[in-house]
C-alpha cells in the first residue's frame, strides 16, 4: 500500500540519481510506455519495482569529475510495501557485503530512517528486531517510480520498472 | 531432515521470448548452454564457496544467471547487468518464469554497479561479445552489441578484466566464456597477474566454434 504522507515528510531526501532533468524523464516516461505497448502483454503485467538492496550497489563514479557518487539519492514518485519471507542467515550474511551509511541515506530518502541505527551494532547476527528491520528495508520496500540521483553532478538516473537505467552518455564518460 | 541437493541444472524454460525480443538481445545459443554445463559441472565447488551473491555481466536472455537461481535458490542474490534494456527487461522475466528472482541493471558491463562494496561478489559470470570483428563494429547497434568483440574478439571482456579483483568476495569465483581465437592462454596470463588461477571447466566444439569455459579463483 501507498505511503504518500509519510513519504512526501522525506522529499528532501527522495533517492539519488536519475534522468537529468524533469522533463526529460517524462519525455523517457512516455518512450518507455510507448515501447511497452509494443511488446508481449506479459510484459505488462511483471512490472518489478526497484528494491533498496539493489540501490546500495550503485554509485554514479562511472562519471567523469565524479569523486564519490555515492550513495545515490533516491527521487521516488511511488513507494510500495510487499510481503517477503523473511531468512535471516541470508540477511545477517548480507550485511558484510552492503554499505551501511547508504543503507541509512537510502531508508531516509523512503521514511523508513527511524527503524536503523546509525552505526551498525556488534552483534548484529543475533539481533532478530534489527535483522526482521533490514529485511523489511532491504526486500520489502519497492520503488516503483522514480530515479536515482547523483550526489556531485545531480544526474538523474531512471528508474523503469524496476530497472535502473545507469547507462552514461558519451560525453559523460 | 536432510534436503536432497539437485545435482542438474535443468535448461530454464525461455518459451517467452518473442521473435521482436530477439531482434534486440541474444538468443539464448550453444555457448549459453555451455556455460550452464560448466556450471553445472562445477556445482559441488560453486556450493562449497556458500556463495550468496552471484552476478552476471552481459545477461542476455537471462537463462544462464536463472540457470544458476534454479539450483542455488533463494539463499542466493541475483544480479545481472546488460546495456540493453530491452535484455534487462527479458532477463527479469526469464528469472521470474524459472522462480528467480533477478535484480537487473541497465549499464556497461559493471559500470557504477558494485563501485563502492568491494569484494562482495561470489560468482561472477561472462559470456562476453566474443566473435572476432573488426574494431568498429564493437558497441553498435543492439544486436551487434551481443556477438562484436573486436580485435581477437576481445575488445569488450579485456575490459572487465581489471575489475575483477574488486568485485569478487575472499573465495569468489568467475566464470568465463572464450572461443579459441580469443587466445585463452594470454587471458590466463593476464588473470595470474592480478591474482587468479585458471581452469578450464569445459570445451566443446560447435561447429566452426570451439568455445571452453574458464574458472578464475584467487591464488592462495
Amino acid at each position: 500500500s501507498l505511503k504518500p504522507n509519510k513519504h512526501r515528510n522525506y522529499e528532501v531526501y527522495l533517492l539519488c540519481l536519475s534522468s537529468v532533468i524533469h522533463y526529460y524523464f517524462h519525455t523517457a516516461a512516455v518512450t518507455v510506455l510507448v515501447v511497452a505497448l509494443k511488446f508481449h502483454t506479459i510484459f505488462l503485467t511483471i512490472i518489478k519495482r526497484m528494491k533498496l538492496i539493489t540501490h546500495n550497489m550503485l554509485t554514479s563514479k562511472g562519471m567523469k569529475n565524479v569523486i564519490e557518487g555515492f550513495p545515490l539519492k533516491i527521487q521516488a514518485e511511488e513507494v510500495r510495501n510487499v510481503d517477503i519471507e523473511f531468512d535471516r542467515e541470508f540477511i545477517s550474511r548480507m550485511v558484510p557485503k552492503l554499505d551501511w551509511n547508504a543503507l541509512i541515506f537510502a531508508a531516509q530518502c523512503v521514511g523508513h530512517q527511524e527503524d536503523l541505527p546509525e552505526i551498525l551494532p556488534e552483534g548484529y547476527e543475533n539481533d532478530d528486531d534489527l535483522l526482521k528491520k533490514l529485511h523489511h528495508i532491504l526486500l520489502e520496500v519497492e520503488v516503483i517510480n522514480g530515479c536515482l540521483e547523483c550526489p556531485e553532478t545531480k544526474r538523474k538516473f531512471p528508474i523503469s520498472n524496476g530497472i535502473p537505467n545507469m547507462l552514461l552518455n558519451e560525453d559523460e564518460v | 531432515m536432510e534436503e536432497e541437493l539437485i545435482n542438474t541444472i535443468k535448461t530454464p524454460i525461455f518459451s517467452h521470448i518473442t521473435s521482436e525480443d530477439l531482434d534486440h538481445i541474444y538468443e539464448p545459443s550453444e555457448d549459453s548452454f555451455l556455460l550452464i554445463d560448466a556450471l553445472e559441472k562445477d556445482l559441488d565447488l560453486i556450493r562449497k564457496s556458500k556463495p550468496l551473491l552471484c552476478l552476471e555481466v552481459g545477461s542476455g536472455s537471462g537463462v544462464v544467471i536463472t540457470a544458476l537461481g534454479t539450483v542455488l535458490g533463494s539463499q542466493c542474490h541475483y544480479i545481472s547487468t546488460d546495456i540493453n534494456l530491452h535484455a534487462c527487461r527479458v532477463t527479469k522475466e526469464t528469472g521470474k518464469l524459472n522462480g528467480v528472482d533477478i535484480k537487473a541493471v541497465c549499464t556497461d558491463l559493471v559500470t557504477d554497479v558494485m563501485g563502492d562494496v568491494k569484494g562482495a561478489v561470489d560468482v561472477l559470470l561472462f559470456n562476453p561479445p566474443y566473435v572476432v570483428t573488426p574494431s568498429e563494429e564493437v558497441g553498435r547497434g543492439d544486436l551487434e552489441y551481443t556477438w562484436a568483440g573486436g580485435e581477437c574478439g576481445r575488445e569488450v571482456m579485456d575490459r572487465l578484466f581489471p575489475s575483477v579483483d574488486s568485485l569478487l568476495s575472499p573465495h569468489g569465483i568467475f566464470y568465463l566464456l572464450v572461443l579459441k581465437e580469443n587466445n585463452p592462454a594470454d587471458i590466463e596470463q593476464i588473470m595470474a597477474k592480478l591474482g587468479f588461477t585458471c581452469t578450464c571447466v569445459i570445451a566443446r566444439r560447435t561447429g566452426q566454434e570451439s568455445l571452453s569455459v574458464l574458472r578464475f579463483s584467487r591464488q592462495k
